[in-house]
């Protein structure tokens, strides 16, 4: 195998892995601050893609650009969607939760395809089919301005949680509930923003995702499944580990690919979840419960 | 006899005859009805009874059926024979998963997506399984359609209805029988509280695997029904997440843990569902999605207002009990 | 002409809708009630919406042609196999005498059985698993290529491409979805290209991927290294769209992208999100002759009920199931009733040579399939989808290798 398809495929696995890791950012850090179960994860990331391809339709806004307006609606729909439907089940079993989030992403995707109908949605920006050259590796250019988008986004909402008083409020109702309410913390309101900001990741992994995707009604599942993944591959509650398992699940799937059959390299993620799940629980940079 | 008893016999006796009264259209929504019923049950003993939240059940269903009709396709073995090899492999299956979940600690939402995994493994490697038939699938014989052959499982849906009554009603009363049981205390026991179960001296990694061990088995027998009433599988189809889904939707909505719940779940959504399609086309919305829209939105109202389910209210307004 | 039976039992339940009694109904052979059960929502609802579009023009088309009067009966499996069955049983319970469809392979299978079962003849427009037509059903009848068929035409043409255009690509990479489709085709290429000794090539690698799969740079990666002159490609539509857009990107310009027999890149939306970049693609797909009589009515049937719309993207959806809607009508027209077992008796007799899609008469052979189905060798030019052979039927001339193509 030429060292140059190697490599090729590696970078590509580290770059779209990136971006992967920034939808499961958004996932980890809802799981482990309200610890809900969004199984409409991957669907709200679909409506991201949804607007940002319609917002480069209608006013041919770049995705990048496009990032701000959407990622701060969707701030607002997730504190909404907390504090109105969700709040309740926090402490409900978690099939309850599941149940919940299904109906939710049902209506999603359907809404989404009576909307926008069956056929796939794109963003055709100028630089979308170029690459860049260094000397045998050609890295797209599409791919690393997300990836480029990927890393900021999580750079800020670490500097959120780890230097803001607010940041470090949501740290402790995570770390511990009980504590956290006789301290006098508002939980639900801090539990309403830290999904809010969750959605926002994932609004913004969207915006990100849509220029190397072509967005249809039904691609929430795959990336729900992909989210959670990775989230319990790097770790529950580590931001890193998101972006980490992002990279793993990414790079390890290209190389998959490119050794095994392509179409089964999907296998290779379930395995590794497995293995993950039984043998380090806690995810590469979780920390034990 | 209690209420209970006296609807539940009223409820065989009129399931029993519907056939006279059906056409075949309804005959074969009502298979579907009692096969997820059957299936929900079967989900149920590990939900309801030990608290395992299982969203990979298709896996059962998938090995089960694969099982009975690769035997079948590639030796002509009947689908009795079958039915045991399946029951084996997907206990094996089961007692595997449960084994390693447990003795690993994992419980909750890991387990939950560990047996997603598992089921998402095995679609992708069936895929590849080119002895059942790798994605193009696998298409069983059908000798004949007209005359019942309990022996061979082939004949008229009649023959499908009551096949799938049977099982469904044994699934009830063996719930029954178990919920009163030692085992039945013990799981509920473990379900409340496991650590006060063991405190007890139950021993919890025991019962637990058990209660995965019958109910991937009853998945099995599911699966078996499936090959031979539908006589295709595909991989992509019948290991599917959206299956797994399927099976738990009636359980969750009808109650959890209770006996009647799976099949007034399994009841109330497939009619739900062709309701619905049937108040869209009357009104002339047939716009594709409106009405999947419909059904998430009772979905989520049932959900939300109803967490027990809808058994447990129907039960109390009809002052029932189990 | 929908189906607008206005259900009286909307109970919640909808339960009493589903248990009005079994009814036959005994038309007086006016009128033949056709089934049309497509896969309107879902992800094959473009496909099925597609099909449909040839569905409604049939009535009007027929009733000229042949004098007979079709009532069309819509139902749509929603992609769902559990469903096709249901919607099939429901169709037959409400007086369908004959059932046209699905599309989908998987829906074929589940609706052949409940045919079969019925006793309700079923006029397959489009699904290619063989095994559909091996079962022994007496009530099936499929006017569509067999995997098996689609490859071997597939494989002709190409040879009759590489003789036109006087190229002699050595080597190919045959690229593949893994599902039922890509799978069967998989197997009839190994099974008929080492009988092909006048094709001049020979494939260097076998890359078979993920239908749903958002991301194909490994695989393209792989089929750049494998220095292949061009690509080999069984495909569906939303892969496509990702393999080229793909290369691009790896600025890799083969021979040429050659399709044995595959959906996907002559349909609309291949164009719409590539643009030029869909230019002098190829799929060598069964088609309809441009040329035909038929043709030239049903396009103008089709313009007058979709003006904004052209039938040529449309072509192997709409025709087919034009064709399979006009078999049913002409056994109708000889049974002269609608009794199901004699009007699947006369569609076994059926011998069709005025009929639009490429090849031979519609014949039915004793296992309910028609052989002698025709592939056009289609081009994208212009984006459009254009017919380059065989001669006979070609609006151009082909092109390979494409313009852009460089030597590794």
């Amino acid at each position: 195998m030429a060292p140059e398809l190697v490599l090729n495929v590696v970078v590509a696995g580290v770059l779209t892995g990136l971006v992967y890791g920034l939808m499961a950012l958004g996932l980890s850090v809802i799981f482990g601050v309200v610890r809900v179960v969004n199984f409409a994860h991957g669907e709200m990331m679909t409506v991201a893609m949804y607007a940002a391809a319609a917002l480069f339709a209608a006013f041919s806004l770049d995705p990048f650009l496009a990032v701000l307006p959407v990622a701060a609606a969707f701030f607002l729909l997730g504190y909404a969607l907390q504090a109105g439907i969700i709040n309740p089940f926090i402490t409900r079993p978690e099939h309850s939760q599941f149940m919940l989030l299904v109906a939710v992403a049902i209506i999603l995707v359907n809404a989404l395809l009576i909307v926008f109908g069956p056929d796939a949605r794109n963003v055709q920006v100028g630089y979308q089919l170029e690459s860049y050259e260094l000397g045998k590796l050609l890295i797209d250019k599409a791919r690393v301005f997300a990836a480029g988008l990927a890393v900021a986004a999580a750079l800020l909402l670490f500097s959120f949680f780890r230097f803001t008083l607010t940041g470090k409020a949501i740290r402790a109702c995570a770390d511990n509930y009980l504590g956290a309410r006789v301290v006098g913390l508002d939980v639900k309101h801090l539990y309403a923003l830290t999904f809010g900001l969750g959605s926002a990741c994932v609004a913004v992994a969207g915006c990100a995702l849509v220029l190397l995707v072509d967005v249809t009604p039904g691609l929430g599942p795959y990336y729900t499944l992909l989210a959670f993944v990775i989230v319990i591959v790097g770790g529950l509650g580590s931001m890193g580990g998101a972006l980490l398992g992002g990279v793993l699940i990414g790079v390890s799937e290209a190389v998959a690919g490119l050794l095994i059959a392509p179409s089964a390299k999907s296998m290779f993620s379930f395995g590794l979840l497995i293995l993950v799940l039984l043998l380090r629980p806690q995810g590469l940079l979780g920390k034990r419960a | 006899m209690s209420r209970g008893r006296v609807a539940l016999a009223l409820l065989f006796a009129a399931l029993a005859v519907f056939p006279a009264f059906a056409g075949a259209y309804a005959l074969s929504v009502a298979t579907l009805v009692l096969y997820f019923a059957y299936t929900g049950q079967a989900w149920n003993v590990m939900m309801g009874f030990a608290g395992q939240l299982s969203l990979g059940h298709s896996l059962y269903v998938g090995v089960g059926a694969y099982a009975a009709g690769a035997i079948f396709f590639h030796y002509g073995i009947g689908p009795w024979a079958g039915l045991w090899v399946a029951i084996l492999l997907c206990v094996a299956l089961g007692v595997l998963i449960g084994f390693l979940a447990f003795r690993f600690g994992i419980s909750g939402v890991y387990f939950a997506l560990l047996t997603i995994a598992f089921a998402e493994f095995t679609r992708i490697g069936f895929d590849h399984l080119d002895w059942v038939g790798g994605p193009g699938g696998m298409f069983l014989r059908v000798a004949q359609r007209d005359t019942w052959d309990i022996a061979n499982f082939r004949g008229p849906p009649l023959m499908y209805y009551y096949v799938i009554l049977a099982l469904a009603s044994l699934a009830l009363v063996l719930c029954h029988f178990l919920l009163k049981s030692r085992a039945g205390y013990y799981w509920q026991a473990i379900r409340e509280n496991e650590e006060a179960a063991q405190a007890l001296g139950i021993n919890t990694f025991r019962w637990k695997v058990c209660a995965v061990a019958l109910s991937s088995a009853m998945t099995a027998v599911a699966g078996v029904f499936f090959a031979f009433y539908y006589n295709n599988l595909f991989p992509e189809q019948i290991f599917n997440i959206s299956r797994s889904i399927e099976i738990i939707l009636g359980p969750i909505i009808g109650g959890l843990g209770t006996l009647f719940g799976p099949i007034l779940g399994a009841a109330v959504l497939t009619l739900l569902s062709d309701g619905i399609t049937e108040l869209l086309a009357a009104l002339g919305w047939e716009i594709p999605g409106v009405k999947q829209v419909f059904y998430g939105v009772v979905l989520l109202v049932v959900v939300m207002f109803l967490p027990h389910g809808i058994w447990p209210a129907v039960a109390r307004k009809l002052k029932l009990d189990a | 002409m929908d189906r607008r039976t206005f259900s009286r039992n909307i109970a919640v339940a909808g339960v009493a809708a589903a248990l009005s009694p079994f009814s036959i109904v005994r038309a007086q052979a006016q009128k033949l009630r056709v089934g049309v059960i497509l896969p309107r929502s879902g992800y094959l609802s473009f496909i099925g919406q597609s099909c449909q579009k040839g569905a409604d023009l049939a009535p009007g088309v027929l009733k000229e042609m042949l004098g007979v009067d079709l009532e069309l009966m819509n139902a749509d499996f929603e992609s769902n196999v559990d469903t096709a069955r249901t919607r099939a049983e429901r169709l037959i319970q409400e007086g369908a005498n004959v059932l046209v469809g699905p599309f989908d392979s998987g829906a074929a299978a589940a609706i052949a059985q409940v045919a079969e079962q019925r006793g309700v003849p079923f006029v397959i427009n489009i699904a290619a698993a063989p095994q559909i037509t091996e079962q022994g059903y007496k009530f099936v009848f499929r006017n569509f290529q067999t995997a098996g068929d689609i490859v071997r035409n597939g494989l002709a043409l190409i040879g009759d491409l590489f003789q036109a255009t006087n190229t002699v690509p050595r080597t190919a990479v045959f690229m593949h979805v893994n599902d039922t489709f890509g799978q069967a085709m998989a197997k009839g290429i190994g099974a008929f290209m080492p009988k092909m000794t006048q094709l001049p090539f020979k494939i260097v690698d076998t890359i078979s991927y993920d239908p749903a799969a958002k991301d194909l740079t490994v695989e393209v990666s792989k089929a750049k290294a494998s220095n292949a002159d061009f690509v080999l490609l069984v495909c569906r539509l939303n892969d496509a769209i990702i393999l080229r857009r793909e290369m691009v990107k790896q600025r890799w310009s083969p021979m040429g992208i050659v399709s044995p027999g595959s959906p996907g890149m002559y349909e609309e939306q291949y164009f719409k999100a590539l643009g030029k970049l869909s230019e002098h693609s190829i799929s060598n797909v069964p088609w309809y002759n441009p040329n035909a009589n038929l043709t030239k009515v049903v396009e103008k049937a089709f313009l007058k009920q979709n003006p904004k719309d052209k039938l040529v993207f449309h072509g192997l959806n709409a025709g087919f199931t034009f064709e399979a809607l006009l078999i049913a009508a002409d056994a109708f027209k000889r049974a002269k009733t609608t009794d199901p077992k004699a009007l699947a008796d006369a569609i076994r007799q059926t011998n069709i040579t005025d009929k639009m899609t490429l090849g031979g008469p519609i014949k039915f052979n004793e296992k309910g399939q028609v052989e002698g189905i025709g592939s056009a060798c289609v081009q994208n030019r212009n984006l459009i989808p254009t017919v380059v052979l065989p001669a006979n039927a070609a609006t151009a001339k082909p092109v390979f290798p494409v313009p852009e193509y460089k030597k590794a």
